[in-house]
């Protein structure tokens, strides 16, 4: 049994328009997943649905973490099972900062894990595993006593959300366009975050346009989509394959006339 | 202070945590409604001085010829005749904790007041009923000459400062409710810094109404001498009950040149509450003023404290917050009236209105002729949190002079689909992103609160945004 299994997953918008087309992947841990596909392919709109973005419908097919299928939870239920979206365009919470932010999550998630009992992380215990996670991806102290991506440029957004994906130990972390807005040694230090992380108890799903990241985050597995499906799967080599012949070689035949 | 919001999930439920009331057992209370007899009751029993008898029925005299307003909030379901205007607990005021009658400190235990005391108090003036019955004064304080005693006391004990200013800033004719006030007063504080002397620990006071129908009329006076600084807190709650309540309260504060005040309140009425205060400070000669006010629960608040800029280079700020549900009406604000050059003042609102509540931004900016140099900003931001609530801004400015430099800015907002969903896929629930989301939009007041207030008011949040959204 697989970590994430995703069976035949159909997804639609509210006004009907099916952006995914059926897809069936799975990803266990220690492994890195990436879907490569040209922008309005459905790549994001497969990250939101995963992790239960409300304006989404499932319209056919499943999502299984751990075997259970998860379409009726919220997304806040789906991260306390270990389900964790790094976003392309992460939200601002003015007022609230993003120390105060972080440890109100692992608390959401330590108390479900221990099942519902309040479990709060000690505040010294909080304050090491912050600075440890801040020194290695290279994120200054000072960001931990700003306001949640208030005000901040695109790479320092990118770097608190893998910072919170460190800090929340998720087991199955999905990256959406992670790369964009990152400088090269932003994503060394980003992909090195990452690979670190994916081992026994975690895996991932790299969600990208291009194969820059995949350099360095090196995945197991390549998955290429276009027009809501996967069009062809393979190794890391798929991803250099792209890279040279561009997408228009993966495009597969229009269905019925659709565009 | 946005820490607290997971901690206080579970523990707290629906039902309004401090609806609890103990058991009756007055020394002294006048019979219901308002009369001269009443008034010369309250005075006689207090053994006050002729002049503060006959202010107290000369205020009455205001109170029954003004009308009531008919601006703001909706008053009519006020009934005057059937409220108790004066009740006394206990015949004598207690020194220390020990002293303090069970039932008075089971109350007060339930509130969390003597961790608090231990935690922050520098001195604690708790009123219980109409009048405080209890008082500690740190060494250190008594040793500056600092003076804070509840009023009744500050009375006796200091007559004649206290007839100096008493009703100087807000006269007993100033508006029904604070002429209401000055006829039936009892209890609140008094509170004087000496030149030069700063008090950095705040100065508390815990309110609390506990007699069904009861108004509570408290009134505080604090002045605070050249180049002092003094910060006072009082906190309020209430029990529940199902008649209608009344709580009118006067605070008149003087900050002499150079020196600085800050008032801080959190109220949090039960829901049949009218609380309609008058608050007033002057500000002489480059002296500071500034008033943080946190207005939730109540049924109808009309609270506008004001700064009068009279000395050159002072600066007024009022930092507000009203939260509104259900059945609520909340008309807050601030005033600032620039009367010396030079002077500057900002005025910043929060409002949160949700299930149907009203919060109504009410402001008045006014610059007289000769306060060149003035400066002004007001901000009043609006959060809504559903299509059944309300939310409004009255504005008022009057500008004399051309030499000034005026801003405002307002703005409305809802919660965000995307915000709330950004926030949920870290693990928290709904409601639990909701309230983060609303403390986060109140943040730059309760970031000005002492440590203890702060928590408490991200639980009020907390328990308020309970089964609110979804």
């Amino acid at each position: 049994m697989a970590l994430l299994e995703i069976r035949n997953l159909h997804v639609s918008t509210e006004d009907g328009t099916e952006i995914v087309r059926g897809i069936d992947l799975s990803v266990d841990t220690n492994e890195i997943h990436a879907i490569m596909g040209p922008n309005g392919s459905g790549k994001s709109t497969l990250a939101y649905a995963l992790m239960g973005h409300p304006a989404y419908q499932i319209t056919e097919g499943d999502i299984l973490l751990d075997g259970e299928s998860v379409l009726e939870l919220e997304a806040d239920e789906r991260a306390r099972r270990g389900l964790f979206l790094a976003f392309q365009y992460p939200h601002a919470v003015p007022g609230v900062t993003v120390a105060s932010f972080l440890r109100s999550a692992i608390n959401a998630v330590r108390k479900a894990r221990a099942g519902g009992e309040d479990d709060p992380i000690k505040i010294p215990e909080f304050r090491k595993q912050l600075d440890a996670a801040m020194k290695q991806l290279k994120v200054p102290r000072e960001m931990a006593g700003r306001y949640l991506n208030d005000g901040f440029s695109g790479g320092e957004k990118k770097r608190v959300e893998i910072l919170q994906m460190a800090l929340l130990n998720p087991r199955l972390a999905i990256l959406d366009e992670t790369d964009s807005g990152l400088d090269i040694d932003a994503l060394r230090i980003v992909a090195g975050g990452v690979r670190e992380l994916v081992g026994p108890d975690m895996g991932a799903l790299v969600i990208t346009h291009y194969q820059r990241i995949l350099n360095y985050i090196k995945p197991d597995f390549v998955h290429v989509f276009v027009d809501g499906r996967i069009v062809r799967e393979g190794g890391p080599e798929l991803a250099e394959q792209l890279e040279a012949e561009g997408y228009e070689t993966f495009t597969p035949e229009p269905i019925g006339g659709e565009a | 202070m946005a820490t607290t919001e997971t901690q206080v999930v579970g523990e707290i439920g629906n039902e309004y945590r401090y609806g609890f009331h103990d058991p009756e057992d007055y020394f002294f209370k006048s019979g219901r409604g308002l009369t001269r007899e009443v008034v010369a009751a309250i005075s006689e029993h207090k053994n006050e001085p002729q002049w503060m008898r006959d202010f107290r029925l000369k205020s009455l005299d205001y109170f029954e010829a003004r009308p009531m307003p008919t601006w703001g909030g909706d008053l009519s379901g006020i009934d005057f005749d059937n409220i108790y205007y004066y009740i006394k607990p206990t015949e004598n005021q207690a020194k220390s904790w020990e002293d303090l009658p069970p039932d008075i400190k089971q109350t007060w235990d339930r509130l969390g007041i003597p961790e608090a005391e231990r935690k922050f108090l520098a001195g604690v003036g708790a009123q219980y009923e109409s009048e405080v019955v209890y008082h500690k004064l740190q060494a250190d304080l008594e040793e500056k000459g600092v003076l804070f005693l509840d009023m009744d006391s500050g009375l006796r004990e200091h007559e004649e400062l206290v007839r100096q200013y008493f009703g100087t800033i807000i006269p007993q004719n100033d508006n029904k409710f604070a002429a209401l006030n000055s006829a039936v007063w009892s209890g609140g504080s008094f509170i004087y810094v000496p030149p030069g002397v700063s008090i950095e620990m705040p100065l508390q006071a815990y309110f609390r109404i506990n007699a069904e129908n009861m108004g509570q009329f408290e009134r505080t006076l604090i002045i605070v001498d050249e180049g002092a600084y003094v910060h006072y807190v009082e906190g309020c709650t209430a029990p529940i009950y199902t008649t209608d309540s009344l709580h009118s309260a006067v605070v008149e504060i003087i900050v002499k040149p150079g020196a600085r005040c800050r008032y801080t309140t959190i109220q949090n009425w039960s829901n049949n509450v009218y609380n309609l205060v008058t608050k007033r400070a002057v500000a002489y000669e480059n002296a500071t003023m500034e008033w943080v006010d946190g207005n939730l629960g109540s049924k109808q608040t009309m609270k506008y404290p004001a700064i009068w800029l009279m000395g050159e280079g002072a600066h007024g700020e009022v930092l507000s917050i009203a939260f509104a549900g259900d059945g609520q009406h909340q008309d807050a604000g601030g005033k600032a009236v620039h009367v010396a050059p030079n002077t500057s003042s900002v005025i910043t609102s929060k409002s949160i209105s949700k299930n149907g509540g009203r919060s109504s931004y009410r402001g008045l900016l006014e610059v007289a002729k000769g306060a060149t140099g003035a400066r002004s900003k007001v901000v009043c931001d609006a959060l809504i949190l559903d299509e059944d609530s309300r939310t409004d801004t009255y504005p008022y400015i009057r500008i004399d002079e051309n030499d000034v430099d005026i801003g405002h800015e307002a703005t409305v907002s809802k919660i965000g689909e995307e915000q709330l969903f950004y926030l949920m896929s870290r693990g928290l629930s709904e409601a639990e992103a909701a309230a983060m989301i609303v403390s986060g939009f109140v943040e730059p007041i309760t970031k000005e609160l002492p440590l203890e207030y702060a928590v408490e008011m991200n639980r009020l949040i907390q328990l308020q945004m309970e089964g609110s959204v979804g």
